[in-house]
């Protein structure tokens, strides 16, 4: 387990030991991992970080409504069908595997090395794909009416995300594992920064993290998340701002990387946020 | 840091021990099979050393299925592992008779057996039983109703029966039309090409048979939150008895009362012994026929559940005379932003069936612009009537 943390770190992710624990269970027992939590937590970086440290592919499926099984899983190709059917092949040939368009789910059971699958955002799909999903992810083996049973070649690493659009189903919760992933404490914020911005004084970074994580604090409409404080501080370092108390107006140009809607830019008028960024200091 | 339970030198092993945790944790509601016991105990398995930070974050991954219950897990965890060097006598899990009643869907029949063993005595909550029901009140109070009323007294399983009836038709005139998926049809829209390609093959090749696909119809989710201040109390049996029906006939209808606070009684009313049902919801929702704040509860709601439960097919059917003791503008905020989720919003009132009503608790006053539709009712026939108005929507 400290080896994947230390894996991960390695590819710029910091995970908390919970997070770790989760990851290193779902890779060594097999079983789909879902993480929960707020939007801009960093769910989707854990996909890619975790592919990347395990030198895999990360295939992606992003879910939304109204997502089918001709999306996610195969589609035939029908133009090279009716070419072939016109150029008179028979019903055998047609659903053959050549004329199969694979998708994100058939690709990723179909794999030399087991690949990282990230199902994005579930709770966007439907509940007839949720069904769907569950029989793929029990089975590991996907079956097409024309042409038969495709048996999985390797199981991949499955990760699913949901920030709680509508309530997963207790059958999807209870086959995976779970994780609630919540906001980063100061401590781990930092090191993110850290890794991710290795150029930014020490001074600044900190006063980065104090401010972001005193303004999630705030009523906001939407909480500003880890990609957001790493935009702030790269528009910072842009505008050349050693310190956050020392230019105000830089400041408030800045915040429209951390609050992306009107009633929240107007929750936080420069005054309030000289105020935070004093504190942060 | 909290010492390690001892255990009795008797019990068989730390395999018992696991599971006495499994049923530990399902006696507080945790929903554990005995797959997730082998998960468990396969994850242990897999850890290097057993150390307890490890054993808890590798438990915790394992069983809690959901946000609230990973935020409860540690408290549970230390509760039977971490219990002071405490010993724990018994590891075995003795066989008993559990009254899990999950969020099983079961149909009626489950005769009203009065609540056999399951009758849950309110425990005696003392300090100022003051406020008396305060029946016919028209302005609203400040202070919560500590008395205790039982929903028994008010509701019968009759009413609970025929609510059930009108509970599916109005899900049913609530259909949504508007789903993204697309199913075969004899006519549609778009092209099936797959169906096309195979009716192809009969005519040697020649697409001469098209077939269709179109969207279906989608049933909307129903949130139905019901005033049970002691203003609305004379209309509470009809309300409540459509609570209970709409959720007997509608897995993903969903219920809360409020009164000066909002609780959810969604699993509670799901109980297949429809007295018992109720008999749970008083016991969650105390304070009964006490004030209202009709904008606070309703901020509530949009603080937590709203924000995991209400989409954009969602009917929020607030049932409530309007009268509050929070600023008028709290209730048109709330509403504000509960219907930014995409939502619509129904508000049915009791008090609109008398001759001559105007709204004007300045409460419902605020709330007007921000509803899509406004009606009376009073009782389950009016409810029922309202089917039409539903199917506008």
């Amino acid at each position: 387990m400290k080896d994947l943390q230390q894996q991960l770190a390695r590819q710029g992710y910091v995970a908390g030991d919970d997070l770790a624990m989760a990851l290193h269970l779902a890779v060594t027992l097999g079983r789909p991992l879902l993480l929960e939590g707020a939007a801009g937590v960093g769910k989707t970086e854990i996909a890619r970080a975790l592919a990347a440290a395990r030198e895999t592919r990360l295939i992606r499926l992003q879910c939304y409504e109204g997502l089918d099984a001709s999306h996610a899983i195969y589609e035939w190709n029908y133009q090279r069908q009716l070419l072939a059917i016109q150029a008179g092949r028979g019903e055998e040939d047609i659903f053959s595997r050549q004329y199969l368009l694979e998708r994100p789910l058939l690709q990723a059971i179909t794999q030399a090395m087991p690949p990282v699958l990230l199902i994005d955002e579930i709770d966007r799909a439907d509940e007839e794909f949720e069904a769907y999903l569950l029989e793929i992810l029990s089975d590991f083996q996907v079956t097409v009416p024309e042409l038969g049973t495709i048996e999985a070649t390797t199981r991949p690493i499955v990760i699913l995300t949901a920030n709680g659009t509508r309530d997963l189903s207790d059958a999807l919760r209870r086959r995976c594992l779970y994780t609630h992933v919540d906001y980063p404490d100061r401590k781990t914020e930092l090191a993110i920064l850290n890794a991710r911005h290795p150029g930014l004084e020490a001074k600044l970074a900190g006063q980065i993290v104090g401010f972001v994580q005193s303004l999630r604090k705030e009523e906001l409409r939407k909480t500003p998340g880890i990609a957001e404080m790493l935009d702030f501080a790269a528009a910072l370092a842009g505008l050349g701002l050693s310190d956050l108390t020392e230019d105000p107006a830089a400041l408030s140009a800045a915040l429209a990387t951390l609050l992306k809607t009107e009633a929240d830019r107007a929750a936080i008028p420069p005054e309030v946020a000289a105020r935070l960024a004093g504190k942060a200091a | 840091m909290s010492r390690v339970t001892r255990f009795a030198a008797r019990d068989p092993g730390p395999m018992a021990r696991l599971s006495a945790f499994m049923d530990h944790l399902r006696s507080h509601g945790f929903q554990l099979g005995v797959s997730e016991t082998a998960t468990a105990t396969s994850a242990l398995l897999c850890l290097p050393t057993p150390e307890p930070g490890a054993v808890r974050s590798a438990l915790r991954a394992v069983c809690a299925g959901n946000a609230e219950q990973a935020a409860r897990f540690d408290a549970l965890f230390d509760a039977f592992w971490m219990d002071a060097g405490r010993v724990r006598q018994k590891a075995v899990p003795t066989d008993r008779a559990a009254d899990h009643t999950s969020s099983s869907r079961r149909d009626e029949g489950a005769e009203p057996a009065a609540g056999a063993g399951g009758i849950h005595a309110p425990d005696g909550h003392d300090g100022g039983e003051a406020e008396s029901d305060g029946e016919g009140l028209l302005q609203a109070a400040r202070n919560a109703n500590l008395m205790k009323k039982d929903l028994r007294d008010l509701v019968s399983p009759d009413d609970i029966r025929q609510a059930e009836a009108i509970a599916r038709r109005l899900g049913a005139a609530l259909r949504d039309r508007r789903s993204r998926r697309r199913k075969a049809a004899r006519r549609g829209s778009v092209l099936d090409f797959r169906r096309t390609i195979r009716r192809a093959l009969q005519t040697g090749g020649a697409p001469l048979r098209l077939a269709m696909r179109r969207r279906p119809d989608r049933p909307v989710k129903i949130a139905a939150l019901v005033d049970v201040s002691g203003s609305m109390l004379v209309y509470a049996r009809p309300f409540l008895a459509f609570l209970a029906g709409l959720l007997r006939a509608d897995d993903a209808a969903d219920a809360y009362l409020f009164h000066t606070r909002l609780t959810r009684i969604t699993e509670a009313l799901r109980d297949e012994d429809p007295m018992r049902a109720l008999n749970r919801t008083t016991l969650l929702a105390d304070g009964i026929g006490g004030g209202s704040k009709i904008g606070g509860a309703l901020q509530h709601f949009n603080r937590s559940y709203a924000r995991r439960l209400v989409d954009g097919r969602t009917v929020v059917l607030i049932l409530s005379d309007g009268y509050d003791t929070d600023p008028p503008e709290a209730i048109a905020d709330a509403l504000a932003e509960l219907r930014r989720r995409g939502c619509r919003i129904v508000w049915l009132n009791p008090l609109k069936g008398w001759r001559g009503y105007e709204p004007v608790a300045r409460g419902m006053a605020a709330a007007l612009p921000h509803l899509d539709l406004f009606e009376a009712a009073n009782t389950l026939d009016d409810l029922a009537a309202l089917e039409q108005r539903l199917e506008a929507l």
